[in-house]
């Protein structure tokens, strides 16, 4: 290899670079940080679960929203029937942010943490005062 | 995308587990279940009785309420207006009724337009990617707000005017109490029109303008039922159209 | 190849950097507009499409005209053609990306464009046009390289590259005529619903489009040692004088249908148009210009005599241009929509970011054009 030495340099100072985030936060000693999401209404009796399991909704509640979108504005079908058996009616204001009521702990926390900006709150309103 | 099976069945699987180690199911509550029966017809129509409206002088009711129901915003101009419900002289309503000698007090009088729901839509037509569709089971011209690419093909395509266009993001001019919970807005860069209220024929109530009449003066019903009181309206009454010789076949009649 | 575009003498980079600040300028008015929204355009409630779809239909039509060069050329043996193909051709593919930027920048979301793909819908004219817009600018793309690369290489060309020219002119026919029935299958719009607008596009691009190309082979005579050959040039003179007498006279045919029949829903679009209507008179100076450019251009290159001298076909061909952005840049489009469908008279004018945007946009196809050309000057000095 011509200049070998050089080149091995270079591609250390590049990764070093493009790789700032990671050691970064491995030098704060918060590698292994994820966010801590809270229910307000964990608690409430009543409400014991969600319309899917959590191992479900962590990775695939934007599939979920997606689908209920399309079936609920174009295919009538307003009804979502969990694995336990209940009814909910499709609606992210109306019946997810009805539980999980805090966004900026829950739905933001996560989604500033993993750097995606959904736009679904520029249409749909977020119960309860604050923010429209 | 489609969740696939696999993944449902999975998930539902690991979810039912989870459950018989917690707590048992509680008994299936309904709670924030539509409570009454949605209002069910095979083709939606409109009636608007302008003699009646006209008795209510500058009554503008119903727009507010279709305004206030759908966060319509008001941009106090007419550039980048959006208006799903609104009053325009019947000369202009009705223009192709050239008639120089027509009764003075029905020219001017304002005529209540919205969207006519089309049996032969051409907007949805024209549409390039399925955003906007006559829904075949009750005859609504649907509008999917998530998926139009604003290219406004539609609103050229509507010989009405019955279209608007989000110039500008809609919220700043939505006035804090005019502002409905329960309704989303749209983003700027989407077409929006009357859509008969779907949402609320789904919660079994009435359109939100023909509720908020008191002079009776607009009636809502189904086409196909030959009971209804739309239709003994029609046979009884004569009624007009927009612009009939288009072949679109407006869905909403006016008595004149 | 494209090596040659990175070297030039100061003018051309001079020009490279013009063309650059403007598309940088148009592109802060662009962010302008993808973060307000389309409300910083003089489009309104009632005049939906304007200056950008109107660009786009004029640009449909410029990009449709390479088959006037590659018909003669490849169908009649027309051998005189044979160094402006490419030309031609190059011109098409700026212009087809000229036309997507003006469909890009006229969309509320433009980030959703791709749902024409995801969610095909046949009954509609735009998603054709996509279609086949798209499909002419593949053509192009994959015509001009081939043929160009054989020429460099001093061989001919590949023998199944035939079909595919052959292809490509009824498939130029095909980009204006189905940007003709967006507009003419509306019978919202009895301005636009007209079985003649189809023909007359055509008409308007077999003549500007060449008029163009006039224009670009005089001054490449002049200026650089590239020389499509005086019969090649005023051949095209032919052309376009051909398609501007048809023009006129769909035009005329228009105008009579509208003004003898007087249905009020035709003929108040041609009022808006040639003498205004209730006050709004914006785009009458614009079309009575059109009309007496275009009918200057005609006794121009009507005439043999004044026709063959190479200035006056130069003039000629630059009011053919003008008279035709005239009319189907600024009046067609705007027309449609005045008087609305409850007949009211709502003026339009295009804005300054809006005028900003639309040069920007032209901006990336005069670029693109500039470079084409460049390399293929270039490596025809290396062949010679």
């Amino acid at each position: 290899m011509y200049d070998g030495g050089k080149i091995i340099l270079g591609l250390i100072i590049f990764l070093g670079l493009i790789l700032f985030p990671v050691w970064y936060n491995i030098a704060n000693g918060k590698a292994g940080y994820t966010p801590d999401l809270e229910i307000i209404t964990a608690d409430d009796p009543g409400r014991d679960a969600c319309v899917m399991s959590s191992e479900y909704m962590r990775p695939y509640h934007m599939d979920l929203l997606n689908e209920w979108r399309d079936e609920v504005v174009r295919e009538r079908d307003r009804i979502h029937v969990a694995p336990n058996g209940k009814e909910y009616n499709r609606s992210l204001t109306g019946t997810c942010m009805d539980c999980h009521s805090n966004k900026e702990n829950f739905c933001d926390r996560c989604h500033t943490y993993m750097d995606v900006n959904p736009y679904c709150w520029e249409c749909h309103n977020i119960p309860e005062g604050g923010q429209r | 995308m489609k969740i696939s099976r696999r993944q449902f069945i999975a998930t539902s699987g690991l979810a039912s587990l989870g459950l018989m180690l917690d707590k048992p199911a509680k008994a299936l509550a309904k709670a924030d279940l539509p409570q009454k029966r949605p209002l069910v017809g095979k083709r939606w129509a409109m009636v608007v009785d302008l003699k009646k409206c006209h008795e209510q002088e500058n009554c503008t009711k119903c727009i507010e309420a279709c305004h206030h129901e759908h966060n319509v915003p008001d941009f106090d101009n007419p550039k980048d207006e959006i208006k799903w419900v609104w009053k325009e002289g019947f000369e202009h309503a009705f223009h192709e009724q050239d008639n120089p000698f027509l009764n003075e007090e029905l020219k001017h009088s304002p005529t209540l337009l919205m969207c006519n729901h089309c049996d032969e839509p051409p907007c949805t037509h024209v549409c390039p990617t399925k955003a906007t569709w006559k829904r075949e089971e009750d005859g609504i011209v649907m509008m999917d707000w998530h998926r139009c690419i604003g290219c406004r093909y539609c609103v050229a395509a509507c010989p009405y005017g019955s279209r608007s266009f989000n110039y500008r993001d809609p919220r700043p001019f939505i006035s804090e109490s005019e502002f409905n919970q329960d309704y989303p807005t749209r983003m700027r860069g989407v077409v929006e029109k009357c859509t008969f209220c779907e949402e609320r024929l789904a919660k079994g109530e009435l359109p939100a303008c023909v509720e908020a009449c008191e002079a009776h003066a607009l009636v809502f019903g189904d086409l196909e039922d030959p009971n209804s009181e739309i239709r003994h309206i029609l046979e009884e009454r004569f009624t007009i159209r927009r612009k009939p010789a288009l072949g679109t076949q407006p869905e909403v009649y006016y008595i004149v | 190849m494209i090596e040659k575009a990175l070297q030039g003498n100061r003018t051309y980079w001079t020009w490279i950097g013009a063309l650059l600040a403007v598309m940088i300028i148009g592109g802060l008015f662009y962010l302008k507009q993808f973060n307000e929204g389309l409300t910083i355009t003089g489009l309104s409630r009632d005049v939906t499409w304007g200056f950008y779809i109107a660009q786009f239909t004029f640009m449909v039509g410029v990009a449709a005209s390479a088959v006037m060069v590659v018909l003669p050329y490849y169908l009649h043996n027309y051998k005189a053609f044979g160094k402006l193909t490419i030309l031609g051709e190059f011109i098409a593919i700026a212009s087809v990306i000229v036309c997507m930027g003006f469909i890009f920048v006229d969309m509320g979301q433009p980030f959703r464009i791709l749902n024409v793909f995801l969610h095909p819908s046949p009954q509609s004219l735009m998603f054709w046009d996509t279609v086949v817009v798209f499909g002419y600018l593949m053509l192009n793309v994959v015509i001009s390289r081939v043929t160009f690369s054989a020429e460099r290489k001093g061989i001919a060309p590949p023998k199944w590259i035939k079909p595919i020219i052959y292809l490509s002119i009824p498939w130029a026919v095909s980009i204006h005529t189905v940007t003709a029935f967006l507009y003419s299958g509306l019978a919202a719009r009895p301005f636009w619903m007209t079985a003649i607008l189809g023909p007359r596009f055509l008409a308007t691009a077999f003549a500007a489009g060449p008029a163009l190309l006039i224009l670009i082979a005089l001054w490449m005579r002049r200026n650089t040692n590239f020389d499509a050959g005086h019969d090649a040039i005023h051949k095209l003179g032919i052309i376009v004088t051909y398609a501007m007498s048809v023009n006129v006279f769909f035009i005329t045919v228009e105008v009579f249908t509208a003004v003898y029949s007087g249905i009020p829903e035709h003929i108040s679009h041609f009022k808006l148009l040639y003498t205004g209507l209730e006050g709004n008179n914006t785009l009458v100076p614009w079309m009575w210009g059109s009309s007496l450019f275009a009918i200057i251009s005609l006794v121009l290159l009507i005439n043999p005599k004044t026709r063959s001298k190479d200035k006056i076909l130069a003039f000629s061909s630059v009011l053919v241009f003008l008279s035709i952005w005239m009319d189907k840049g600024l009046g067609m489009v705007v027309a449609g929509f005045v008087p609305s469908p409850v007949g009211k008279v709502v003026h339009y004018s295009p804005t300054l970011p809006e005028v900003m945007i639309s040069l920007a946009v032209y901006s990336a196809g005069i670029l693109i054009v500039t470079i084409l050309y460049k390399v293929a000057l270039s490596v025809r000095e290396s062949i010679s």
